[in-house]
């Protein structure tokens, strides 16, 4: 059983890869930006969990900031991607200047909460 | 279909056609939210309503002069004295900044309004524009005759108007906009799938959260919707574009507002919308699996991720109900738990439960604010299922928390009310459609004209009596409504003919057919219906929701009266007192007090410290001379009372008084309830206790009263007081306004003779006797 599962596992990983080599390079580029601002969300959070919360405003910024860069990146991505069927009639210029505008205004708004 | 370009060439003119005349219909919808609630500045005359309107006035004021900066860090020390207030970290700023802004721009532009007027009618202005948000909201649901029906019924509901009638300068004016807007957006974003329409809706978002604390309904009832969605299996990638930003967005702009901070990811309110934050993540990666795996090795993924995923959710659920355990405020708070359970308030918080609009509606409430349409909402339902898209459901589960909040208070009534206008909207627009369809279809036969050449020419016929329609409406205003409906059901039907191919819609068409007879006679009982309606919303606003409660009349055989006995005291107090002399009274009128008298209150309607009210309360209704000890430990110089006996005023504080008794003996256990009732019953005649008739209150209420007709005959509780000739010791009259509606009292200084001289170091030292020294210290807490 144990066997079976692992052996599932494992082609599951070689497929899901294989898979994903096929994913054009701009996406990739996003994973990438979105992968690295979860990772720096979860230091955040490691940190906040070693050193404490106290400058909440701070912690929250600085978290919802990642993870809203990873939301609006996974946003782009999912309006970019050539295979989604639903946003034919996008053109990427549009998702990628509707993606700057929001970056602005999260930025704006977390720098104004940053205190 | 003998020329398909021409064919072409006339749509696309009806089309734009349609356009003009919906943006003109549109237009029109704006002046009438607009005027029909102006009643009130014509029936009495510009001036703020009630309670809580004068404070926001008096904020507006304090903005307009001192400027924003100054307008955050503002600590008020002309109320809940000597506790203080501060103003700029407590109040929703949104409907104060909205008008501190607007007067700004007039300003700017050389129109020298005052900011009153511009308080007056930013109101009137508000609706107008959430007349505007729901014709948007429903064309994004369910197209543009829908729409502008919705829009029409909105512009005069008349639970919408009680709260935006020219002058009722408060929260709920801007915020009802802003609540349809937001949603608005939230279906525009779900069907585009737009970063820019999710951007602008977490403004909108933002700016519903500066504006009321029904913000909360929001963040609530979208997470709600989209679970739904994700329950019903239509999860989209427009749905995460929708969800997934207004959330990080929300909180973050949440967060900016003063009053809600921390509280934005601190308190229970916003937890479901985390909860499904990470819900729909989940979901989405499981579709963007699905997406690059092939169908078997996506089952083989699936037995393996639901094994570790079932883990890591327990997990998440315990580290959740975790945070919920240890958040500062325990969970819940007040006012949200007496949503969740209607008999929570009147068991814990008699001060939530004495107010009128925290009480749970009646049924013929529902009749008198919404009317007709409590019975075109299942219709709109039904119309709705068919067919359900993500847009449609969001609105009926719109309208299914709605109704059951607005049947746990009153003032909520406010938020079904544009639900059930969206749906009678588009149940109207359906029922128009499908009649006048058949309608059209079988006088068509009747002319025996071929059916092809006989619908372009029955499309332009309809545009002409569309015009003549309009220029009805132009003359007639009040039958407006009534006459244009048919005339849009028919523009809506005519994109749906272009729309369609035509052998389908012909298909659709033969099935819609009802007899001609049924079909005119239907339309002819809904449009009495909605002229009903509409005589219904023009009668409350006139007559129901228009009095500013701050000015009464009354009519007599002998013609109308005027009490105008508030701004007499209000004025009275402002040219005859100190500037810093404290005035007490209930906290009703605390409000009033700061704003129009420009004295120090001790309590005011904001409510925020219940002890401080429960004092004023146990002062109110002790005997005299512990009344006068209270007082005067709070520096009280006058005493105001509110009198309605002499001309009937049902809502004067003998009526109030169990509310204070309850709330008194709440924090004070030496004040007890059964002693004010004699067997259960509250009365003020011979048979009332003698607690009841040595209570301040009753005393203050009733000084003097017995020479007015002899009798001492009250007219509100239709007896003859019991207590008719007596005296006041620590107390006397100041002043007593026209019709006896305000009573001033001065509170006496302390005695100066000998006797009382020997008592008063030790009355400064121990304020009350050894027995009661427990009670005074809890009673004052600061001296």
């Amino acid at each position: 059983m144990a066997k079976s599962s692992s052996t599932d596992a494992v082609t599951l990983i070689r497929s899901l890869r294989s898979a994903y080599a096929a994913t054009p390079t701009n996406l990739k580029i996003i994973d990438l930006y979105v992968v690295f601002a979860i990772a720096t969300a979860l230091i955040q959070v490691v940190y906040m969990g070693i050193v404490g919360s106290f400058p909440f405003n701070s912690f929250l910024s600085g978290l919802l900031s990642c993870v809203g860069t990873a939301v609006l990146a996974v946003c782009l991505r999912i309006q970019v991607n050539k295979e989604n069927k639903e946003f034919k009639d996008l053109a990427p210029e549009r998702a990628f200047a509707d993606f700057v505008l929001c970056n602005l205004v999260l930025h704006l708004v977390i720098m104004n909460f940053l205190g | 279909m003998a020329s398909p370009p021409d064919l072409k060439s006339g749509a696309t003119l009806r089309n734009a056609f349609g356009g003009v005349l919906a943006l003109f219909i549109i237009f029109l919808i704006g002046v009438l939210a607009f005027s029909i609630r102006l009643f009130s500045v014509i029936k009495y005359e510009s001036v703020i309503h009630e309670f809580d309107p004068y404070f926001n006035y008096r904020v507006t004021q304090f903005l307009t002069k001192n400027g924003i900066y100054e307008f955050w860090n503002w600590f008020d020390d002309r109320t809940w004295y000597p506790l203080g207030r501060v103003i700029g970290g407590t109040v929703y700023p949104g409907l104060t900044l909205t008008a501190g802004t607007m007067w700004w721009i007039l300003n700017s532009l050389n129109i020298p309004l005052s900011v009153k007027t511009v308080c007056v009618f930013t109101a009137p202005i508000f609706s107008a524009a959430a007349a505007w948000a729901t014709y948007l909201l429903t064309k994004e649901v369910r197209g543009t005759g829908a729409g502008l029906t919705a829009a029409i019924l909105l512009a005069i509901v008349p639970s919408y108007m009680s709260r935006s009638v020219a002058g009722s300068y408060d929260n709920e004016a801007v915020a009802i906009f802003a609540l349809i807007f937001t949603f608005f957006l939230y279906i525009k974003t779900l069907n585009t799938g737009s970063l820019f329409y999710a951007t602008l809706n977490a403004l909108s978002y933002f700016y519903m959260v500066c504006s009321w604390g029904g913000y909360t309904f929001i963040i609530n009832l979208i997470p709600m919707h989209v679970l739904l969605c994700i329950v019903m299996g239509r999860y989209s990638s427009r749905l995460y574009i929708a969800y997934a930003p207004l959330v990080v967005f929300g909180t973050l702009l949440a967060a900016l507002v003063p009053v809600v901070g921390f509280n934005a990811v601190m308190t229970s309110e916003h937890f479901a919308s985390f909860l499904v934050f990470i819900i729909i993540h989940v979901v989405a990666f499981v579709s963007f699996i699905r997406g690059i795996l092939s169908p078997k090795m996506f089952k083989v993924a699936i037995t393996l991720v639901l094994t570790v995923g079932i883990a890591v959710c327990v997990g998440a659920i315990a580290i959740l109900v975790a945070l919920v355990a240890s958040s500062p405020t325990k969970g819940w708070s007040g006012r949200s738990l007496s949503l969740l359970d209607p008999t929570y308030a009147s068991k814990y918080i008699p001060i939530i439960a004495s107010v009128s609009e925290h009480q749970p509606p009646t049924w013929p409430s529902y009749f008198m604010d919404i009317n007709v349409l409590a019975f075109l909402v299942p219709a709109g339902i039904i119309a709705c299922f068919l067919p359900l898209s993500d847009a449609s459901s969001f609105v009926v589960l719109y309208l299914v928390t709605s109704v059951y909040f607005s049947g746990v208070m009153v003032r909520l009534m406010l938020v079904l009310a544009p639900a059930a206008c969206i749906m009678s909207g588009i149940a109207l627009s359906e029922a128009f459609d499908v009649l006048t369809q058949s309608v059209k279809l079988q006088l068509t036969k009747l002319l025996e004209t071929p059916p092809n050449a006989g619908d372009t020419k029955d499309g332009s016929s309809t545009v002409q009596s569309d015009v003549v329609e309009e220029d009805n409406k132009m003359i007639d205003n009040k039958t407006e409504f009534v006459k244009e409906r048919p005339s849009k059901k028919s523009r809506k039907k005519d994109k749906e003919i272009v729309e369609k191919t035509r052998s389908k819609s012909r298909n659709q068409k033969r099935l819609m057919i009802l007899p001609l007879e049924a079909s005119s006679v239907a339309i002819l009982l809904i449009v009495v219906l909605i002229s009903l309606y509409v005589i219904h919303c023009v009668w409350a606003a006139a007559e129901a929701y228009s009095a500013p409660s701050i000015v009464l009349t009354s009519r007599s055989q002998d013609g109308l009266h005027v009490f105008d006995d508030f701004r007499e005291a209000y004025s009275w107090l402002r040219h005859n007192t100190e500037v810093d002399d404290k005035v007490a009274s209930w906290w009703d009128y605390g409000y009033q007090t700061t704003a129009m008298a420009n004295r120090t209150v001790i309590v005011d309607n904001n409510t925020w410290n219940n002890t401080h009210i429960a004092t004023v309360g146990t002062a109110m209704s002790s005997p005299e001379k512990p009344a006068w000890e209270i007082f005067n430990s709070l520096d009280v110089k006058y005493v105001l009372v509110v009198f309605g006996g002499l001309v009937g005023y049902p809502s004067d504080d003998i009526n109030k008084f169990l509310w204070m008794v309850r709330i008194g003996g709440g924090v004070f256990p030496h004040i007890k309830e059964p002693d004010y009732l004699r067997d259960g019953q509250y009365r003020i005649d011979a048979q009332a206790t003698p607690t009841m008739l040595n209570s301040l209150m009753y005393k203050l209420s009733y000084y003097r009263f017995v020479e007015t007709d002899g009798k001492g005959f009250d007219r509100v509780r239709k007896t003859e007081i019991g207590k008719k000739h007596f005296k006041l010791s620590h107390f006397e009259e100041v002043f007593t306004t026209h019709h006896w509606m305000v009573r001033i009292y001065k509170l006496k200084p302390p005695k100066n003779r000998m006797k009382e001289k020997l008592k008063k170091p030790k009355m400064t030292s121990k304020p009350l006797s050894g027995t009661r020294r427990d009670e005074s210290a809890k009673r004052n807490p600061w001296q």
